[in-house]
């Protein structure tokens, strides 16, 4: 009976159930997406969807109205958060982690109910929502993303060693200067991060717009109508399509916040 | 070689942070071209003085001359002075060359122009990039870094590093080159050699050095002029052998070097007895005055016994390298011998001190004297301490009432709640006790110096860093917090002048 007792197992059988895991739901779900995107409704392998893509106006124009609005935000995120996570992380404040926990706090109330409110507001000003339906879409997803784009500048602005900016004024710089040689280009890792996470997300988000009744499509309202008109085909391909600009965007950003030195170069 | 003009000037400069002071009355004046060190313990000023020379601290008062000019307002990048960092802080997302470079890039001069009528103009010019690269690259010779241009300062060891930072601020050609603990961080050998470069780099460069450290070796090996610092106070400006040999007080004593400190009282002209017995000396102070006498282990001299002046046991002989060194039992002092002869412990041995090597100074503190105030309990208030005493000694041949009042020879009643006095106690009437609320008043032990036969330590309370000193019989660590314990028949109360007679 002891060798029943005696259950002890090496690394590889404990690695079974994750990679049972990971081929069930994420390998297994890609190769059919792959399947459905390169084969035409009798099941013959075509590029027709491939092709289909890049001709029809539609599908281009809402690549190109989703890039929009997923740039815009992303800049908008930056340029409210950056200062505040300046701010935040020089301030010899007793209290600055209250502070920035009132910018996160956002985060943890229920997302539909936060764009409600926010569309009460802004139709209380706009009158009718849809006559702005770019700038709406902007605040919303701004609202929604801003802390993404704090926490991670907050972390390595605080990181930044106080006796290298003063080693920067001693050596001549000004406050502008020391901010552009020194502070800019040794946050650009964060300034990565935060970027990466507003961006990918605001290209698919469509909820907000759905809930500022902005009718306009974007790359996941995009896929949704195709899966909703039995085309899974097309959507499928769309979605391969998104999954490889997401993949080289993600490869882009992580070569420069890998190599800090290299930061310098892209700005 | 021989310029005597000042380059800068400290007068009167005082430093606080919230209600911390930092730095108190700091003047000094530092001429051009010397190696200055200020030295001192962690925590007593040191660096917080070098900050504000470089502009990174404003004084709260004083003021900072720079040839005659005061800068104690100016900001770090206005102040031809430059810096070099405990840690470096060179930049990680630029390469050496570009780390060194950073200063010059920024650096504008004056030259003479022809603009596009022909007429010549005197204009702010940055640099060209060929005067950056000569004078990266004869940096980079001078620390011996030649070829390093292109490296990521990460790649470099903490010996390179520090080359790296020495080269970007002396490549700006400053007046002053401040160093702050810039060895710290380095080990032992390297550290060694980086002493002699500096020293070497400082006489070749011309310019003047002020260095911060708390290595006593360091300072003695490579300064010009020393400034020992204590607890944000100046305790001696003098050239390395001076202050070795002629400390002015034991804290210095103490710091610089090992010594065996001593309470001494004058005997007669030149005559000093400490250790029970009596010494020829060469310094003067006044007959039957108590003084600190400070002996260097290497200035006594193991003879028989019998002969020398003082007949010890030897306790312990350990091998330094160099030289033994040997403690000896002598009565109930200690005292510690440096000799490159050996001596068996358990034996017992003669010991002489020449004259020379008896160094006398002016005791600084005598006494614990605080101004005080008689509460309600009869209890008393001095010192950020409130400690039970004898009251009726205010008026003699007084006694208390069952009511605590104070009834007088004469039979009158007197409330002495709120009458200010002087309080006086002797160094050995205090002691420390590491439980809490157990005496009195509470504080930290910030000195703790060995004595012969005892320890004077020290106590600073926390809310207005008031001062006890007391001998103790045991070692205690530095930075321990402690309760100061006072029998009451120990505090001596005397009334002060104008509000004694407050009923």
């Amino acid at each position: 009976m002891t060798g029943a007792l005696k259950l002890r197992f090496n690394r590889k059988q404990l690695c079974i159930p994750y990679v049972a895991f990971l081929v069930l739901f994420v390998i297994c779900p890609l190769l059919v997406v792959v399947y459905y995107a390169f084969t035409s409704g009798t099941g013959s392998i075509t590029i027709e969807n491939f092709v289909n893509f890049f001709t029809n106006t539609n599908t281009l124009g809402t690549l190109l109205y989703s890039i929009a609005i997923s740039v815009v935000t992303t800049a908008v995120c930056l340029v409210i958060a950056y200062p505040v996570a300046y701010v935040l992380a020089r301030s010899r404040l007793k209290k600055k982690y209250v502070l920035l926990m009132l910018f996160v706090l956002p985060m943890w109330i229920n997302f539909t109910l936060r764009i409600t409110a926010l569309k009460e507001i802004l139709s209380s000003i706009e009158g009718n929502l849809s006559a702005y339906p770019f700038l709406n879409t902007v605040t919303g997803m701004t609202y929604d993303f801003l802390p993404f784009m704090i926490l991670p500048l907050y972390t390595s602005l605080s990181k930044l060693d106080k006796s290298l900016t003063e080693a920067a004024e001693d050596l001549g710089a000004n406050g502008f200067t020391v901010f552009m040689r020194v502070i800019l280009p040794l946050s650009v890792p964060g300034i990565i991060s935060g970027v990466t996470m507003v961006l990918l997300p605001s290209m698919t988000n469509y909820v907000v717009l759905d809930m500022l009744y902005n009718s306009t499509y974007i790359m996941g309202s995009l896929i949704g109508s195709y899966f909703a008109a039995y085309d899974w085909h097309g959507g499928s391909m769309i979605s391969l399509i998104l999954l490889i600009i997401i993949f080289v965007i993600t490869l882009a950003t992580n070569r420069f916040s890998d190599d800090e030195t290299s930061g310098r170069a892209m700005l | 070689m021989s310029q005597t003009s000042t380059i800068i000037e400290l007068k009167d400069v005082c430093k606080s942070f919230d209600d911390t002071v930092a730095v108190e009355n700091f003047s000094l004046s530092i001429q051009k071209g010397e190696f200055v060190t200020f030295l001192g313990p962690s925590g007593c000023g040191k660096t917080t003085t070098l900050r504000m020379i470089a502009g990174f601290d404003i004084p709260t008062s004083g003021q900072i001359l720079l040839n005659g000019e005061d800068i104690s307002k100016l900001p770090p990048n206005k102040r031809p002075v430059n810096t070099v960092f405990q840690r470096y802080a060179l930049f990680p997302h630029l390469n050496v060359y570009e780390n060194i470079a950073f200063g010059l890039r920024l650096k504008k001069t004056e030259t003479e122009v022809t603009d596009r009528k022909g007429n010549k103009v005197r204009k702010l010019v940055h640099l060209s990039r060929r005067e950056i690269d000569e004078k990266v690259k004869r940096v980079l010779d001078i620390v011996d870094l030649e070829g390093f241009e292109k490296r990521s300062v990460s790649t470099l060891s903490g010996g390179q590093q520090q080359r790296v930072a020495i080269a970007r601020a002396i490549v700006n050609e400053p007046e002053i080159l401040l160093l702050d603990e810039p060895l710290g961080a380095l080990d032992l050998k390297m550290r060694k050699e980086m002493q002699i470069e500096l020293k070497e780099m400082h006489r070749r460069l011309g310019i003047t050095f002020i260095y911060v450290t708390h290595d006593q070796e360091e300072a003695l090996t490579m300064s010009d002029k020393i400034v020992v610092i204590n607890d944000g106070e100046i305790q001696q400006v003098g050239t390395p052998t001076d202050i070795y040999n002629e400390p002015v007080n034991t804290f210095v004593a103490d710091f610089i070097g090992e010594s065996n400190i001593f309470n001494g009282m004058m005997t007669g002209k030149l005559r000093v007895k400490f250790c029970g017995t009596e010494f020829a000396c060469l310094d003067d102070y006044e007959i039957n005055q108590y003084v600190d006498v400070v002996v260097r282990p290497e200035d006594i001299i193991i003879c028989k016994p019998g002969e020398g002046q003082l007949k010890g046991k030897v306790l312990s002989t350990v091998f330094k390298g160099v030289h033994y060194e040997i403690t000896v039992e002598v009565g109930r002092f200690e005292i510690v011998i440096q000799s490159t002869a050996y001596a068996e412990p358990g034996s017992l041995i003669g010991m002489k001190i020449e004259p020379d090597g008896i160094h006398i100074m002016e005791k600084v503190y005598t006494e614990n004297k605080y101004d005080g105030v008689i509460t309600k309990r009869n209890t008393v208030e001095f010192g950020d301490g409130e400690f039970g005493c004898d009251v009726t000694q205010l008026y003699p041949g007084s006694h208390l009432d069952e009511e605590g009042y104070l009834i007088t020879a004469s039979g009158e009643k007197l409330d002495l709640t709120g009458t200010e006095v002087t309080v006086e106690v002797g160094f050995r009437d205090i002691t420390m006790s590491d439980e809490e609320g157990a005496g009195g008043a509470e504080g930290n032990i910030i000195s703790m110096i060995y004595q012969g036969d005892h320890y004077r330590s020290i106590v600073r309370t926390e809310e207005n860093e008031e001062d006890y000193v007391l001998a103790c019989p045991d070692l205690w660590n530095t930075g321990d917090k402690v309760s100061l314990v006072i029998p009451a028949d120990k505090i001596k109360l005397t009334l002060k002048p104008v509000a004694g007679e407050k009923k």
